[in-house]
């Protein structure tokens, strides 16, 4: 009966190096206390800001994570500027925290071209939270042009929804 | 752009392979005609410079039943669409001859034809057939062409298809581009289940093959020189990478995957390096690799977005979009370098050259509002005229000897491929049975053997 015991070596072996990874991880990092959302890691909440991982779901600034965007423009609307500041204190607060900027363009245009666009107006929103205190480490921009749109009519009142970035949290402390 | 009113109606409808093949007839209409069993070619106006071309029913000479292609529907139809000629339809073809010595001038005189093509499908023991033509000026009474070309009994589009090349190039003097393929992305499909796929075709748009299949997004599909290779852009990896991928094999490889925008890839016209476009210097600029190599070299240096980058025949510039004056127009630069030139100057949009093989022509999409077309650039006047009338009309394609280029058009949310005669005057549509189709790209020459 050889096979059964590797496997239940194996198993604990696991569970030993999973105990130890564990173990590590709860250990204090530095002089910061714990915050509020429990324990944390080197790269965790600093302890002294507003939000918790939490708040991502229920903070109304937080959850907004769609910046739009003017016909063939990467400035930032005034009415994005709340939301992006949200963003950049809940970066600046979870330093382990990182967010991909996906840039889209509406349909008008080449493709290739619309791929420039969007990676300019996730570069922008990058810039924005990098002014409002966010590390560049935090943010990656991914652009997808023209590809995926949100809405497929050929109306303003539909390229407008395309035109976006679309701030997508890859991990939340 | 209206129409001009000697437009051509031309209809031709079969199903083949799931394809729908229309021209410039309303899809009602189609449908129609899809019920018969035989396709049709109807040309209710003729063009008063199109060459008028009669190709006389082939004969088939064997044991077992006829081939499933008709060779000289397939000859005919190449004719009409690439807007140089006029076929006489069908029904108005009077008498049959299968070979030069049966031909009675006078008849074909008398229905003002210029050019007349008859032959024959002789069945080899083989289970080959060999097809033979003769070309001949009907005012001379004098043969052009006399010659056989064998194929495979199921791959006798092929052969038209070569038919079509050699009738065409007796005539005008400049190779036929019929016997070519074309490559395009698909999608499939909405939401999570979004599915792309590159395809290639005939430049009819029949045998559709699938050379990749993704869930995330493919794009800009361009050929090797040598016919053999197509490189695109793929998101498989979570952002866009460059690929280069053997149609022979499927074999592929990753030429391009650095942080930021990997896109609009080009292969030289030798085939050595491959321009493209990378943004991780910042913005989108446009670098030469070369493929034996790897190695990279920066040619834009702009803040701007600089891509699209496309070879003038030459191999000694090349042309891409920049928007570094405000809105996109096209830019002329050395591979090695160097200030950029501007090119464009009219319409507020230029963007995605395709250069004719001589270099002569630049097909472009060119914006107005919110109208984007297919427009051609004479190089030498500097004038530029749009041949496409859609609203969102994108990626125009070359044929290889200019005669025609493909574009993508949207119609209702589904993007579908026009094949348009390089004056404009004679479109036709390639539709796909279901999904999206969009960024065409014409094939090469093709060699024998591929």
């Amino acid at each position: 009966m050889k096979f059964p015991i590797r496997v239940l070596l194996t198993a604990v072996i696991a569970s030993a190096t999973l105990v130890a990874c564990t173990g590590s991880k709860t250990k204090p990092s530095g002089p910061s206390g714990p915050g509020p959302s429990g324990p944390n890691g080197p790269n965790g909440d600093t302890g002294h800001g507003k939000y918790t991982v939490d708040s991502l779901d229920t903070d109304s600034c937080l959850r907004q994570r769609v910046v739009y965007f003017d016909f063939d423009k990467s400035e930032i609307r005034g009415e994005f500027q709340a939301a992006i500041a949200c963003h950049a204190e809940y970066l600046k607060q979870f330093r382990g925290a990182r967010v991909t900027l996906e840039g889209n363009a509406d349909e008008r245009g080449t493709r290739e071209y619309n791929m420039g666009l969007g990676e300019r107006r996730g570069n922008a929103v990058g810039s924005a939270l990098g002014a409002a205190g966010a590390s560049s480490s935090q943010t990656n921009v991914v652009s997808y042009g023209e590809e995926r749109p949100v809405c497929k009519d050929h109306s303003e009142g539909c390229w407008q929804k395309n035109r976006r970035v679309e701030i997508v949290y890859t991990s939340k402390q | 752009m209206k129409a001009p009113t000697d437009m051509p109606k031309i209809s031709l409808a079969k199903t083949f392979l799931g394809f729908l093949f229309v021209a410039f007839a309303d899809l009602a209409a189609a449908q129609g005609k899809l019920s018969g069993e035989t396709p049709t070619i109807v040309i209710d106006k003729g063009i008063a410079s199109a060459t008028p071309i009669t190709v006389v029913p082939f004969h088939f000479e064997g044991v077992t039943l006829p081939p499933e292609t008709d060779v000289s529907d397939v000859i005919s139809n190449d004719m009409n669409r690439c807007g140089q000629f006029r076929v006489l339809a069908k029904q108005d073809i009077v008498e049959t001859p299968t070979r030069g010595s049966e031909i009675k001038f006078p008849t074909w005189n008398m229905l003002k034809q210029a050019y007349i093509v008859v032959g024959r499908e002789i069945e080899q023991p083989t289970g080959d057939v060999r097809v033979e033509f003769e070309l001949f000026d009907v005012a001379k009474q004098q043969q052009m062409l006399g010659l056989a070309i064998t194929g495979q009994k199921t791959g006798l589009r092929d052969v038209a298809h070569q038919i079509a090349d050699l009738v065409y190039e007796k005539i005008t003097g400049v190779r036929g581009a019929f016997w070519t393929r074309i490559a395009y992305i698909t999608s499939t499909g909405v939401g999570n289940n979004i599915q792309y796929a590159l395809m290639v075709a005939d430049s009819d748009g029949y045998n559709p093959q699938t050379v990749v299949k993704s869930r995330e997004p493919l794009l800009s599909p361009t050929w090797s020189p040598d016919g053999r290779k197509i490189a695109y852009n793929s998101f498989e990896r979570g952002n866009s990478s460059i690929y280069i991928q053997e149609i022979g094999t499927g074999a592929r490889e990753v030429v391009s995957a650095n942080k930021g925008i990997n896109g609009a890839p080009a292969f030289s016209p030798d085939g050595s390096k491959l321009a493209l476009t990378l943004s991780y210097g910042g913005n989108p600029d446009i670098y030469i690799m070369d493929l034996a190599s790897r190695n990279k070299v920066q040619i834009t240096k702009h803040f701007a977005i600089d891509t699209e980058a496309t070879w003038m025949p030459d191999g000694q510039s090349v042309i891409f979009t920049s928007d570094r004056s405000g809105k996109p127009q096209l830019y002329q630069a050395s591979p090695s370098g160097g200030d950029a030139t501007r090119v464009t100057f009219q319409g507020e949009y230029n963007a995605n050259a395709s250069i004719s093989y001589d270099g002569k022509h630049i097909a472009m999409v060119q914006g107005n509002g919110n109208v984007y077309r297919i427009a051609v650039l004479d190089r030498a006047t500097g004038e530029s005229k749009a041949i496409s009338p859609g609203n969102l009309d994108e990626h125009p394609s070359f044929a290889p000897n200019a005669s025609m280029i493909l574009y993508a058009a949207t119609e209702g949310t589904r993007g579908v491929l026009y094949a348009v005669s390089a004056d404009g005057r004679v479109r036709q549509r390639l539709v796909l049975a279901d999904g999206d189709v969009r960024e065409p790209s014409w094939s090469p020459y093709r060699q024998r053997g591929q």
